[in-house]
């Protein structure tokens, strides 16, 4: 018995999920509608199905932001920007240049493509930036970051795009006789082929040896720098997809808030999943928990009543709570005062 | 406490996960003595250090400290140094990015109405390197330096602040002959100022050279305390390995098969420029080649000018009669090279990894990233190389980290043996390992080469090349000077054209 706990405790992924748990069980306290499903519509309703929906972005983002911190031991801070652009480019194209259309200028997947085009070049320049001029991760993503949204405003000429055709509402809200938003299948897709790619091929072990050591990983003949490449443009990749979705669900270009502070989330949602910032070894699952904790977290909030400005001064309390929990001081403090106890028992 | 002691350590036990690392040690340290911690690599030395220092907490166990009433616990190296006790790790451990000063004033720096005094600081550092013999500017990153300066400077810094007990851990592994005097003369300096001085060292010969007293451990046991001159150096190794020993010199016999003419790698004028100027180098089939050189001599800049790590600026190479270009060591790696390099912790060991993952990592990128190996191969391999090398630890998935120097030595070795490589480079195989590992490594270094397998052997220990190879180069100041071979490979011809650079 009491190994199986021991056990359960050493689950690397025990803390994330139990602090998903706590703060779902405020909840159950607080507001018990949290958990009522209602079918509206012929579609699901709820807001534990808002939570799973609302997250998508920030899920397929965490994914990303996982494999360049694991990879370089640095953050991108351009995904939301990137996110920007990649919405931009999409009602670009889908609206021939127009600032509202009714019907597409050109085929919905080409709007798509062109918009992942764009997003993943703008992860490989980041890519390009870190791995081969070297230059620190945080500077090389400040340049688009702050770049992004400017380049974004320049595609759509500095107007809101607008695309009111209902196909192209499809990925941020239903596709019609489909009772789940179509964001959360996007999203455990992303996360199922990107769990595959790391473990089907040696990408995985390589993004891991990269980061914990770049030096003896280039003389055992891996390409340390293509990897760190390759996470950078995939993570610019994934930060198009977010964007499509979060330009799907406006049904529209808005260059100023399409991920606004998403990247900030994305990080925290890394750190949260229990993966170490300073590279090396990662958890995708975790930082998709750490995903879900977030928004979960969110929405508890606005179900209780918190107005949008308060929110972010809750949320800064309790991922100060989550992130001492996982600390490594934490747990020694944890595990001495439970040691102490030991006498008494005996 | 009992007079003259300066530190009483009695009772020391400590566990890690599932491995009981000191049990019921006992260690006495006297004023103005230097005592030499012995010991095979995981014996319990360096965490008995790290006990000492409050790196690791120890489960039971008393430490008491001279002029202290009541017994210590040190909770972090911080502590331990404000009640006296330093130390110089094996590992040099330095901010790289900081200045000499710096690095050895931080957190002491001198001050001036508030504010830090860089010229005090710099010029106290620069009289302090003055004593142990060292000019070098002293405001320029340590990164700049060679590993022996680091060493110095770690050193300078240790001895620099106020001590009671001063623990040299490994400090000599990187140091030349000459380094090695001058801090032989700074431990004998100390010891005439009375302070207790701990050594931990692989270097039998510096034991008997500086040393007063000897504990040995054994498995994270206390296996006794003796007076050097009541230890003859066979019965220390006959009690640092638990059994009597076979004279190392035997192992050559090992050796059936001699080199072939067939040439395997052959250069022409290959050089770096800054590193290593140009050098003709003819490696045989199933030959074992030496590089002696003092340290700093262009041993590994060649070695790494060879494989690739430094790309060859002139010159050329031919591998197996084809001429041949690395633009990454993969490329060498598919030619057949392997390379183990000198610096294990930067270069050589990827620590959070397992020590599966640490085996078959070299294989897996020659094979490319869309080949997985299964994982009933990698964990076939790893098995198989840790029985091969005789590797102690937990089983294949524990991180290769919390493996003893030695160990990790043996996982990076089989590694490389994976890849059954045609030739293999091997910078400092055995620095910093214990003296039984060393000899499995130099019996394994004849058995490749009586396989056919040819092997790059580089040493600071002239003994272990003598023992191993074929045939020897000797570099000076980033050059070749001389090729020996077997007929002249004796201790005082290699010792002669080092220094003179003639045979």
């Amino acid at each position: 018995m009491k190994n199986e706990w021991k056990k359960i405790t050493r689950f690397r992924l025990f803390l994330p999920i139990m602090c998903l748990i706590l703060v779902l069980l405020v909840n159950v306290i607080k507001t018990p509608s949290f958990f009522f499903l209602s079918v509206r519509n012929g579609v699901l309703y709820g807001y534990i199905i808002d939570v799973i929906n609302r997250a998508s972005e920030l899920v397929v983002l965490a994914v990303g932001m996982t494999l360049v911190v694991a990879a370089s031991g640095g953050t991108d801070i351009s995904v939301g920007s990137m996110m920007a652009v990649a919405g931009a480019m999409s009602c670009y194209v889908l609206s021939g240049g127009q600032v509202s259309v009714n019907g597409y200028a050109a085929p919905w997947i080409a709007g798509a493509l062109s918009a992942l085009a764009v997003a993943t070049l703008c992860g490989a320049w980041n890519g390009f930036l870190v791995a081969r001029m070297r230059i620190q991760p945080m500077v090389a993503t400040l340049i688009l970051f702050t770049a992004g949204r400017g380049i974004a405003q320049l595609v759509t000429r500095g107007q809101i795009t607008y695309i009111r055709v209902d196909s192209y509402k499809y990925l941020g809200n239903f596709i019609p006789h489909v009772p789940l938003p179509t964001s959360i299948f996007v999203a455990i897709l992303v996360v199922v082929l990107t769990n595959l790619l790391l473990r089907k091929t040696s990408l995985g072990l390589y993004i891991q040896a990269v980061g914990i050591n770049k030096d003896a990983s280039r003389l055992v003949g891996i390409k340390a720098n293509k990897i760190i490449f390759f996470t950078y443009a995939f993570c610019g990749f994934l930060a198009g997809i977010a964007g499509l979705i979060a330009s799907s669900r406006i049904y529209s270009a808005d260059a100023n808030n399409i991920g606004l502070n998403m990247e900030l989330d994305a990080i925290l949602a890394v750190a949260l999943g229990g993966n170490d910032l300073a590279g090396g070894k990662f958890n995708i699952t975790g930082s998709v928990i750490g995903a879900y904790t977030i928004q979960a977290l969110t929405t508890t909030l606005y179900a209780m009543g918190v107005t949008a400005d308060q929110v972010p001064v809750y949320k800064a309390i309790v991922v100060v709570i989550i992130v001492t929990l996982q600390s490594e001081e934490f747990k020694k403090w944890f595990a001495k005062a439970m040691a102490q106890k030991k006498p008494v028992e005996a | 406490m009992e007079e003259n002691v300066v530190l009483s350590m009695r009772g020391i036990t400590m566990t890690f996960p599932g491995v009981r690392a000191l049990e019921d040690v006992d260690f006495t340290l006297r004023k103005g003595e230097v005592h030499a911690l012995m010991g095979e690599n995981g014996a319990g030395k360096s965490t008995l250090i790290k006990v000492l220092t409050g790196v690791h907490e120890k489960d039971s166990g008393v430490i008491r400290l001279d002029g202290i009433d009541h017994p210590i616990e040190n909770k972090s190296p911080e502590e331990a140094q404000r009640m006296g006790i330093s130390t110089v790790y094996q590992e040099v451990n330095l901010c790289p990015n900081l200045s000499i000063a710096e690095n050895i004033y931080i957190g002491r720096e001198p001050q001036r109405h508030g504010f830090i005094d860089w010229k005090k600081m710099n010029v106290m550092a620069s009289s302090l390197l003055e004593q142990f013999g060292i000019t070098a500017d002293v405001t320029v990153p340590v990164g700049h330096y060679s590993i022996a300066l680091q060493q110095m400077v770690a050193i300078a810094r240790a001895v620099d602040m106020q001590c009671k007990v001063l623990i040299f851990d490994e400090p000599t592994s990187s140091l030349d002959e000459d380094e090695v005097e001058k801090l032989f003369t700074v431990m004998r300096a100390l010891k005439g100022q009375g302070v207790g001085i701990v050594f931990v060292t692989h270097f039998l010969e510096q034991v008997y050279e500086v040393c007063d007293r000897i504990t040995v451990l054994r498995n994270g046991k206390l296996v006794g305390e003796f007076a050097v001159q009541e230890l003859p150096r066979w019965q220390l190794v006959a009690k640092m390995m638990g059994k009597d020993f076979d004279d190392l010199a035997a192992i050559k016999s090992l050796r059936t098969n001699s080199p072939s003419d067939e040439t395997v790698i052959k250069t022409n004028g290959l050089g770096h420029q800054g590193t290593i100027k140009p050098f003709d180098l003819n490696v045989k089939k199933g030959e074992v080649i030496g590089l002696a050189g003092l340290l700093g001599s262009g041993r590994s800049e060649l070695a790494r000018c060879l494989y690739g790590v430094d790309k060859p600026d002139k010159g050329s190479i031919q591998v197996g009669g084809k001429d041949f270009s690395a633009s990454h060591p993969l490329d060498s790696m598919e030619a057949g090279m392997a390379y183990l390099p000198e610096d294990r912790k930067k270069e050589g060991v990827i620590g959070d990894l397992s020590v599966k993952d640490n085996i078959i990592i070299a294989l897996q990128a020659k094979k490319g990233a869309f080949h997985l190996l299964s994982k009933k191969d990698q964990e076939k391999f790893a098995d198989a190389y840790i029985e091969l090398l005789q590797i102690k630890t937990r089983d294949r998935d524990t991180p290769v980290k919390s493996l003893s120097g030695g160990n990790q030595q043996k996982v990076i070795i089989g590694r490389w043996l994976l890849t059954q490589p045609d030739f293999i480079i091997l910078d400092e195989p055995t620095r910093g390992i214990d003296v039984g590992t060393k000899t499995e490594i130099q019996k394994l270094v004849l058995q490749l080469a009586d396989k056919g397998t040819s092997v790059m052997f580089i040493s600071s220990e002239i003994d272990e090349m003598l023992r191993t190879c074929d045939h020897m180069a000797v570099m000076k100041d980033g050059q070749k000077i001389a090729e020996l071979d077997a007929a002249e490979l004796d201790q005082k011809t290699i010792m002669s054209t080092i220094a003179g650079g003639g045979k």
